[in-house]
């Protein structure tokens, strides 16, 4: 398992209904891409987060699948529609079965 | 070691086979494409990818894709090891289709992004980045 993942995520506190928002979200995480080797010459094993998704209310934003040319701590900035209040999730699948997540509230004032 | 007339042969082959190490590669790139389309013919308007001219540190190369209106948007590095970089699906609560990441690139090389719009056709965009130190840590 891969240590010290910590997911970062940024989402306005508020926004006006049908607003389009900007997300940006960050998680550490080493992306062991499989092609590099130790000292010893042996191939280092793939290990690497190969999706992303993004729901709000259960409704998917974004889903993104990963593959090992995805930068370590892997970034993603996207745009979002916030009709209503509610809940933004985020999930993370690692290749060694771990799921990380998180969420953010916003109001529709 | 002595140097046999079997090891020199081998060697021979084995420099061969790096030398069309490329072409290979580039053919992978071809193949995957033809996966994600079937083959449809792919048109170049509505799509852009924006990408650095010159990358020092071929580890972390920012993107950023847009493709108004696509359902998927998928992106290939032509020279790296394995082509496929992302594959960015958008829901209905997608506000643009269009996403920002960062990605690895072994070397100076095409980045090329295609989109599937929701009629069946595609569009693709691509960009030469050029890259000083490579990201694979070769």
């Amino acid at each position: 398992m891969a240590e010290n993942v910590k997911p970062r995520v940024r989402v306005p506190r508020d926004a006006t209904a049908g607003e389009e928002i900007t997300i940006k979200t960050l998680i550490s995480h080493p992306m062991e891409s499989g092609q590099r080797k130790d000292g010893d010459g042996n191939v280092i094993p793939r290990s690497i987060i190969n999706r992303f998704t993004c729901t709000f209310n259960g409704e998917t934003v974004i889903d993104v699948t990963l593959e090992p040319a995805i930068s370590t701590n892997p970034y993603f900035e996207f745009q979002a529609i916030v009709p209503e209040t509610g809940t933004f999730e985020f999930t993370w699948y690692d290749d060694d079965g771990d799921v990380y997540t998180d969420s953010k509230e916003i109001t529709v004032g | 070691m002595k140097l046999t007339r079997r090891h020199t042969l081998m060697m021979a082959v084995g420099s061969a086979v790096a030398a069309f190490m490329p072409v290979r590669a580039f053919a992978a790139v071809e193949e995957e494409i033809a996966a994600f389309t079937g083959g449809a013919e792919v048109g170049s308007d509505g799509i852009t990818l924006i990408a650095p001219e010159i990358a020092e540190n071929g580890n972390t190369v920012p993107i950023e894709v847009d493709a108004p209106g696509a359902e998927a948007i998928i992106v290939f590095a032509a020279g790296n090891p394995t082509p496929s970089v992302a594959t960015f699906t958008f829901g209905a609560l997608a506000a643009s289709q269009s996403a920002a990441t960062r990605i690895r690139l072994a070397g100076t090389q095409d980045v090329i992004a295609i989109a599937r719009m929701p009629d069946g056709s595609f569009v693709q965009a691509s960009q030469e980045v050029k890259v000083t130190i490579g990201g694979c840590g070769g």
